[in-house]
């Protein structure tokens, strides 16, 4: 990298301890980036514990953006600079990072303890760990506090301003405007005006010794142009924030009020948080004592008439399964959104995994089916969370949205969208009372197109009926344990999941012929390097949003390819949904690592196929 | 024309066991609908799982049977949804008080205003007798032969415990018992909990006998009503005092000591927690009544729009910071 030299795309990585503010700083320069017209993309990736032990490899929380003028998918496999504020971030950094990247130290984080915690018997700064790298290493912590002395607080308080000093610098390297960064620290320490003053001093000093140190030939000025993006407007957007937006329009799409009914859980928690905020858009917000009173809440609120939508985590979801077999039983619609985290049990809660397919396609007890859909894109699940409701609502069914941790916390520029061209979402209407017959058969009339009954919600007059989890009678909605009745039932259950299909729109290729030698097929967060690793080799690409059921010309389509590669970061469970339901046999790349996709991991497996 | 019990009857066959105290129940709890009366599409009858959760089917307003212990999960939602339904959960001892301690208990505490009657009989009758978590030490049943070992949990206590703010006994076939908690939990804007003294023939027959025994009921059953002194036994000549040397209630003699009965007070929590534990006579009706904000209310009070929908999308979507790609 030559000083003032404009590149297309730089991937930035934050690291420090989990108290360190590394999450703040890394959210505030994406928003920074986003505003700059630059594409990108981020990858927060933080321990389970909220201030794990400081200094430690284990403790180490990081924040990474890849942005440039060209197309941004994933977050970028080797970052080209590094902000390191201690030993323990090196260490965990250093094996990731670009030969010849710019790499920022915090001298007072270097510290002997700190060293013999991050498990260094010398000093990397001078044993030559970094001689393939153009190292800066400042005095972060004192020239932090230096900068903030004249508000007269204490020196840990002081060192908390250290990360929006290091953001300083970094805006000078990128070229940014500092005033956004100044406007939100203002707004979010608004009763603190103390701290908001030093955090903003902390920024200026950090900026002005970007610009006027002697390390200036050390540090080289970037400019990213803005991306060449299709014209619109834009904002920066998380999964959580998109997913949160698709369930409010949704609801306005619908003409339906929704209930938000969930319990707290990694990483599922901040979908909640940001529907509180949506409450004029007729959305509330239930924080219900468990998983399973928040999934009973949101079919309770489903039963009375408005848009019952809960959320979870694996473990959570586990928790649900029964309520979602009484949803099916009684037919009433319910969206159930899973941010996918690594496991089993409590496994790896920050860290993201597509392992959950099974459970969400077959993991009920009996014959259970549930339309099964996945986000692929930050942005997206805006689109997926309309999609699902408008599944529930039309066959009268729980509906499954998997997304994963990495979604929800990950950032991205969105195109928004024009909510009033989006297609309202049907439901059906209460009927008129029949006199010719019962409001239990009238409540579950079905039509013939969706298989979705009759939504008949208390409060409505004459049409006073009973609903519940034992086995209907296909006709009169009365108990019933007749034999061939349970046998109907059942196939009914099934053919309204397949209905489903009837009515989404055929598999595309995302990028690549529509036959050809090797198609990659993905679903959910994998979006980013596959698109990467596809248009690099040039082979195809699929990506599903719908996993139950699939699109209709699916097989037909992956049939078309001589080899079909199907990586997921779990241990080979779309792999065998395609064998389950195609006559094909792909080639399964699977990682369960805690980490997203490296582009370069899936390049290097589809040129191999290719040379096979 | 004033409405009747068989008005709020369905046309299912009732499918409890003959001699069941659920049928007594079901004609007390259609009674009350009637004589209160109930509008039948603004009632819901939601249950659990197990012979008390059978009800829904056998009244015709709107009914949901859901699965075991979440029957109050359910029904906060749907309070949530449309808060000006009278909604009921019907639950049993072990529906309640096991698999669902924890719905109940939160139910209790948020004063949903949701009517709960537990019907309590101290075993699991559909799955055909074990002992339950409100039966007593050394209870045999299939799953314990030789006794049970695990001490029961107190309804009053728990509910009492959990905040709530109506808690109420009656005995299943003592229909003027019945008719006046069900009405006063009918009434009730918040949470209510009405314990059932409910005998199962089958599997736990006679386990309440000591108390509910219509020949001995007289100085067995202490009859509350809210203002009026404490007195039971033939020709009430038999009151309840406090005993401010052991904090306890006793029996005193109401015609020698008439000032030291004590008047039912439904607002007093402390009273109500000593009532809970009388043994004999056993503590009957309305023993705590305190009107609170409902749930509901607090939720939509607290709602930006009260969930009207007074903003579009447009206005979110947005975020703070867009720009535009020209």
């Amino acid at each position: 990298m030559s000083n003032n030299k404009d590149v297309e795309s730089i991937v930035v990585r934050l690291a420090g301890d989990s108290g360190d503010g590394i999450q703040l700083m890394g959210s505030q320069f994406a928003v920074s980036t986003a505003l700059s017209g630059a594409d990108f993309a981020t990858f927060p990736d933080y321990p389970a514990e909220i201030r794990a032990p400081a200094g430690t490899t284990f403790g180490v929380s990081a924040y990474q953006i890849n942005l440039g003028s060209g197309s941004i998918t994933t977050a970028g496999d080797a970052p080209d600079v590094l902000v390191a504020f201690n030993p323990a971030a090196l260490k965990v950094s250093l094996p990731r990072l670009n030969r010849g990247a710019l790499v920022i130290l915090n001298n007072d984080g270097f510290t002997a303890r700190n060293l013999t915690k991050a498990g260094y018997e010398a000093d990397p700064r001078e044993n030559g760990d970094l001689s393939d790298f153009q190292v800066v290493a400042a005095d972060i912590g004192r020239l932090n506090l230096e900068a903030v002395r004249q508000f007269g607080l204490s020196k840990s308080e002081g060192g908390l301003c250290k990360n929006f000093w290091a953001l300083g610098v970094l805006l000078w390297m990128f070229d940014r405007e500092l005033a956004p960064v100044e406007a939100w620290i203002n707004r979010r320490l608004d009763n603190h005006p103390n701290m908001a003053a030093a955090n903003v001093a902390a920024l200026h000093a950090g900026h002005a010794y970007g610009e006027t140190a002697e390390l200036k030939a050390a540090l080289p000025q970037l400019s990213i142009d803005a991306a060449e993006m299709p014209a619109g407007e834009y904002r920066s957007i998380t999964g959580a924030e998109a997913m949160a937006l698709g369930i409010a329009a949704a609801g306005e799409l619908a003409d339906r009020q929704v209930m938000f009914c969930s319990y707290p859980i990694t990483p599922a928690s901040p979908l909640l948080h940001r529907l509180t905020r949506l409450g004029e858009l007729g959305v509330g917000t239930f924080q219900a004592e468990d998983e399973i009173a928040a999934i009973c809440a949101a079919i309770g609120a489903s039963y009375g008439g408005m848009i019952g939508v809960t959320s979870s985590s694996g473990p959570g979801i586990a928790l649900k399964t029964e309520a979602m077999g009484l949803a099916v039983s009684a037919e009433l619609p319910l969206v159930i959104v899973n941010w996918q985290r690594g496991g089993p049990s409590t496994g790896l809660p920050t860290k993201t995994e597509q392992s959950d397919l099974y459970q969400a396609v077959y993991g009920r007890n009996a014959d259970t089916p549930i339309p099964v859909i996945s986000a692929s894109t930050a942005g997206d699940c805006f689109h997926a969370a309309i999609e699902a409701v408008r599944i529930a609502l039309r066959h009268m069914t729980p509906v499954i949205v998997l997304a994963d941790g990495y979604l929800s916390n990950a950032a991205e520029p969105w195109l928004i969208p024009d909510v009033s061209s989006i297609p309202p979402i049907e439901h059906r209407p209460v009927p008129e009372r029949d006199a010719d017959k019962t409001p239990q058969r009238q409540a579950f009339e079905r039509d013939p197109e969706t298989l979705g009954r009759n939504w008949i919600t208390p409060g409505h007059a004459d049409l006073m009926h009973r609903i519940g989890g034992l086995e209907k009678d296909i006709e009169t909605g009365h108990i019933s344990y007749d034999p061939a009745n349970h046998q109907a039932m059942t196939d009914l259950r099934q053919a309204k999941v397949d209905k489903v299909a009837d009515f989404i729109q055929d598999q595309t290729v995302e990028t690549g012929e529509p036959t050809g030698r090797l198609v990659v097929v993905g679903w959910g967060s994998t979006y980013g390097p596959i698109y990467q690793a596809t248009s690099r080799t040039g082979v195809s690409m699929v990506h599903l949003r719908h996993l139950n059921p699939m699109p209709k010309n699916l097989g037909a389509l992956l049939a078309g390819f001589d080899k079909v590669l199907v990586p997921e970061m779990n241990n080979g469970q779309l792999v065998t949904l395609l064998r389950d339901q195609f006559d094909i046999q792909p080639i399964s790349l699977t990682k369960v690592s805690g980490q997203p996709f490296m582009i370069s991991e899936l390049v290097e497996r589809i040129e191999a196929e290719l040379a096979a | 024309m004033s409405l009747t019990a068989k008005d709020y009857a369905t046309s299912q066959e009732v499918r409890w066991c003959p001699g069941c105290g659920d049928y007594a129940i079901l004609k007390s709890v259609q009674t009350m609908l009637a004589k209160t009366e109930a509008v039948k599409e603004n009632t819901v009858f939601v249950s659990g799982i197990g012979c008390a959760a059978r009800f829904p089917y056998y009244i015709d307003t709107y009914g949901f049977h859901t699965i075991h212990g979440r029957a109050p999960a359910i029904a906060t939602g749907l309070k949530l949804a449309n808060p000006d339904l009278d909604v009921w959960v019907v639950t049993g001892d072990g529906d309640g008080l096991s698999i669902g301690g924890n719905h109940l208990m939160h139910a209790l505490r948020r004063n949903v205003g949701l009517k709960i009657l537990l019907f309590n009989n101290e075993i699991y009758g559909l799955t055909k007798g074990q002992y339950s978590p409100t039966s007593r030490v050394g209870t045999r049943s299939p799953s314990s032969p030789t006794g049970s070992v695990d001490s029961p949990v107190s309804p009053g206590h728990f509910a009492l415990g959990s905040g709530a703010k109506f808690y109420a006994r009656a005995i299943d076939t003592d229909k003027v018992g019945m008719a006046d908690v069900l009405e006063q939990a009918q009434a009730f804007g918040g949470a209510s909990i009405t314990e059932i003294f409910q005998n199962c023939i089958v599997y736990n027959e006679d386990v309440f006998a000591s108390f509910t025994d219509r020949k001995s009921a007289a100085s067995t059953q202490l009859h509350l009503h809210h203002g009026e002194p404490m007195l039971f036994g033939v020709d009430k000549s038999e009151g309840i005092r406090f005993n401010p040397e052991t904090f306890s209630l006793e029996v005193v003699n109401a015609k020698e000591s008439p000032d030291e009965v004590l008047v039912h007070d439904q607002g007093n929590a402390v009273i109500a927690r000593l009532l809970v534990d009388l043994h004999m006579p056993t503590a009957l009706g309305v023993i705590y009544k305190q009107p609170a904000q409902r749930f509901e209310d607090a939720f939509y009070a607290h709602h930006p729009s009260r969930m009207e929908r007074t903003k579009s999308i447009g206005d979110f979507i947005r975020g703070p910071n867009p720009w535009t790609v020209k």
